[in-house]
């Protein structure tokens, strides 16, 4: 039995944000109030000068396993979300063999039944092997337990299996969630296409190539009536975009990475491949849409595309090395640097990181509702730290951030009533 | 006194650097033109060309410029290398480091290879061009060859002409001559003018005659044939009719204008043989000067502070 004391408890899903004690017991959340009485058998935390929320969940992640263990594995990539205070991760179907049938949704299950440290939600594929030919047996797969589907890393080339996967997908109850990329656009691409990629020398991607898969995705899911869930957007126009479908009526939501939030293109100047992301960073421009689009509620997630790669994969030339970066032990303090500094709302981003991907997978957290499993994450503002690549529990040190000072950690991560990191230590037991 | 460790670009070069390349290369010139081409300043010091990409101008200007130093320099070819059997670049590096390299040059298809392969070895590495990104060398044996006919750089207009999407030369080009004070235009068909180009300092015209009205020097690109396949421009044929420099267009420069070329040259294409080969063309002294320039820069490089060897 734990009280958590004292802390800052901000719970969208309940309208709290104030000074709150938080009482737990046999894993379940029993009551949030001003002032719970101590009592010898409760285990106190203190929370006192830190932020309570609901367990962070992050519904984009690469856990690369199976096939590709090399890069990331179920028990690393989980405890990788324990340390950056994420109680549930929704991991991508993107491994070998790519999970797009029962039996592998069951496996993916099964390892992080056994290795897990948080609680894992696969997504299955969209097309058999992602290959945009035919749909994958996508109502096995949700009975298994997926909780969306996708083809993330790529599009889906064809309008009609998309058409199709949109009308589908609508008997189960789930979400698409789209990879926007047009590949003829973004053919050979490395970086944003601008001035920082003309000096570099380096291929760019327009935002075009973005912008004009998701109009016709929106275009889609507005014909279907579908759901639709837009993975890490990164462009004004794609902003624009969805604020007009959802006054519309069009049943979309969609996700910002905390890189898209925080770092330009100009974080590629000098090469170093953790840069190299997809879809790329972006200019000043794009990213201020982005920040100001989180607050008005147009982006509804902040999610990481937590992409592992193994070290000799990235010490490359950037040409050759594989897109994306790590994410999830860094998400909360590039959040709260862009609270502190006031571009974003803290509680508009708690709900991007709690709340808002519950609603979307239609998981039973992301609140700290009396009654539901105890999942709940502390984070210490004023806890400053310098990244280094051996403090990553990830397999993949594939961060941008290495080197740099960072403010703001998760100090506990609870899941279920379990504590499994306190003070920036994971409990493995 | 030099105390850069690698040259990578002429991006981060000081206007100081700059110059002292261009003065050390001045007594080079000389050796170069010497019955006896060698002095012994760089003897016990080791050059290596380490090439990604196929070049016979770069490499055999490096291989000569260390020869001429005495230097020890071996060519390592990429299809001949263990690079075929999957070496990584770092590898590579690392192994030429723990034989006793003091120089590395490097040519690589990938933008940023040299800056990766400096982060790796104790060597010095030099650029000899990496991707569409910076091709310092060439940059500084284009400054040296105007300089030697027009003295200085300011108030001078230098026209880029050609393909400056996939140009490294231009870039390095355009970085040099704005640092130096010349007024920079560039010219091309729009499909090869990189976004942003503007920032960079210079004047962007898709019309050739805009640009080349006036101009005190025109430096004309290479057009690989291949980027027509791709679709950047319809055909040779009327690239040739509207970004070509031929005789009517030339005549819109200064009459004492240079023409410039970093070769090798398609002749009827990006270039009229008579232009090629005319009184204004420096392009044959750009090779000698090429030499020149990268004498100097192994001698700053590997530590030269005394005087220049005469």
């Amino acid at each position: 039995m734990f009280l958590v004391k004292n802390g800052l408890v901000i719970d969208p899903a309940n309208g709290i944000n104030g000074i709150r004690d938080v009482l737990v017991r046999d894993g379940v959340i029993i009551e949030v109030s001003e002032h719970i009485e101590i009592t010898p058998e409760l285990e106190v935390i203190d929370a006192g000068e830190k932020i309570v929320t609901p367990g962070l969940i992050d519904m984009h992640v690469h856990l690369r396993e199976p096939g590709l263990e090399a890069k990331e594995t179920i028990a690393s990539g989980t405890r990788a979300a324990a340390m950056g205070g994420f109680t549930s991760v929704a991991c991508m179907p993107n491994t070998k063999p790519v999970i797009d049938s029962l039996i592998l949704i069951e496996a993916v299950n099964g390892i992080a039944r056994r290795e897990g440290l948080v609680n894992v939600f696969p997504i299955g594929a969209i097309t058999k092997g992602s290959q945009g030919g035919e749909l994958a047996e996508i109502g096995d797969m949700v009975q298994g337990g997926a909780v969306a589907i996708s083809d993330d890393g790529k599009p889906v080339g064809s309008a009609e299996i998309m058409r199709l996967a949109l009308e589908y997908s609508k008997m189960f109850g789930i979400p698409v969630i789209s990879h926007c990329e047009d590949t003829s656009l973004a053919h050979e691409g490395l970086m944003h296409l601008g001035a920082v990629a003309t000096v570099l020398g380096l291929k760019g991607i327009p935002a075009a190539a973005e912008e004009i898969m998701l109009a016709r995705d929106l275009i889609l899911a507005e014909a279907t009536g579908a759901r639709l869930h837009v993975a890490h957007i990164s462009t004004r126009g794609s902003v624009e975009l969805i604020r007009n479908a959802k006054q519309r009526g069009v049943q979309v939501t969609c996700e910002v990475t905390p890189h898209h939030l925080s770092l330009t293109d100009k974080a590629v100047e000098g090469y170093d491949t953790a840069t190299k992301v997809n879809p790329p960073l972006r200019p000043i421009e794009h990213v201020l849409a982005l920040r100001q689009a989180l607050n008005a509620g147009v982006i509804d997630v902040i999610a990481t595309d937590h992409a592992p790669h193994a070290e000799e994969e990235k010490a490359v030339e950037f040409a050759a090395a594989p897109f994306g970066l790590v994410g999830l032990e860094t998400a909360v303090p590039l959040v709260m640097e862009l609270v502190r500094s006031g571009e974003l709302n803290l509680e508009r981003a708690v709900a991007a990181l709690t709340l808002q991907p519950a609603r979307i997978l239609g998981l039973t957290g992301g609140s700290l509702t009396p009654g539901k499993a105890a999942d709940l994450t502390i984070i210490d503002p004023n806890l400053e730290l310098t990244l280094e690549a051996s403090d990553l529990e990830s397999k993949g040190k594939n961060s941008p951030f290495l080197g740099k000072k960072l403010q703001g950690f998760p100090v506990l991560t609870m899941v279920k009533g379990r504590i499994v990191m306190q003070d920036r230590k994971l409990m493995t037991e | 006194m030099w105390s850069r460790k690698h040259l990578l670009g002429i991006k981060e070069l000081t206007v100081e650097e700059i110059q002292m390349i261009l003065d050390s290369a001045v007594p080079m010139k000389d050796i170069i033109k010497r019955d006896i081409k060698k002095v012994p300043t760089l003897r016990g010091k080791s050059v290596i060309n380490l090439f990604y990409e196929a070049s016979t101008r770069t490499r055999t200007s490096f291989e000569l410029a260390g020869k001429y130093l005495s230097a020890d320099t071996v060519n390592i070819a990429v299809s001949t290398s263990s690079v075929v059997k999957g070496e990584t670049l770092i590898d590579t590096g690392k192994t030429l480091d723990v034989m006793g390299a003091d120089v590395v040059v490097i040519r690589h298809q990938a933008s940023g290879a040299p800056e990766l392969l400096s982060k790796h070895i104790k060597a010095s590495v030099i650029n000899a061009g990496d991707g569409f990104h910076e091709h310092p060398t060439q940059a500084l044996l284009d400054l040296f060859t105007i300089r030697e006919v027009k003295g200085s750089f300011a108030g001078l207009t230098v026209t880029i002409l050609g393909d400056i999407l996939h140009s490294r030369v231009a870039r390095s080009n355009i970085w040099g001559l704005t640092k130096l004070g010349a007024k920079v235009r560039v010219a091309g068909p729009s499909t090869l003018l990189p976004m942003g180009l503007e920032e960079m300092g210079v004047e962007v015209y898709s019309r050739v005659e805009e640009a080349l009205e006036g101009a005190d020097v025109v430096n004309v690109l290479r057009i690989q044939l291949e980027r027509q396949q791709k679709g950047l421009f319809p055909t040779i044929r009327e690239y040739a009719r509207l970004f070509g420099l031929n005789n009517e267009r030339a005549k819109l420069a200064k009459t004492d204008a240079l023409i410039l070329h970093p070769g090798p040259m398609n002749r009827g294409v990006e270039i009229s043989p008579e232009l090629a080969d005319g009184v204004q063309s420096r392009i044959t002294e750009q090779v000698t000067n090429g030499v020149a320039v990268r004498m100097a820069i192994l001698y700053l490089m590997t530590g030269g502070v005394a005087d220049v060897p005469r």
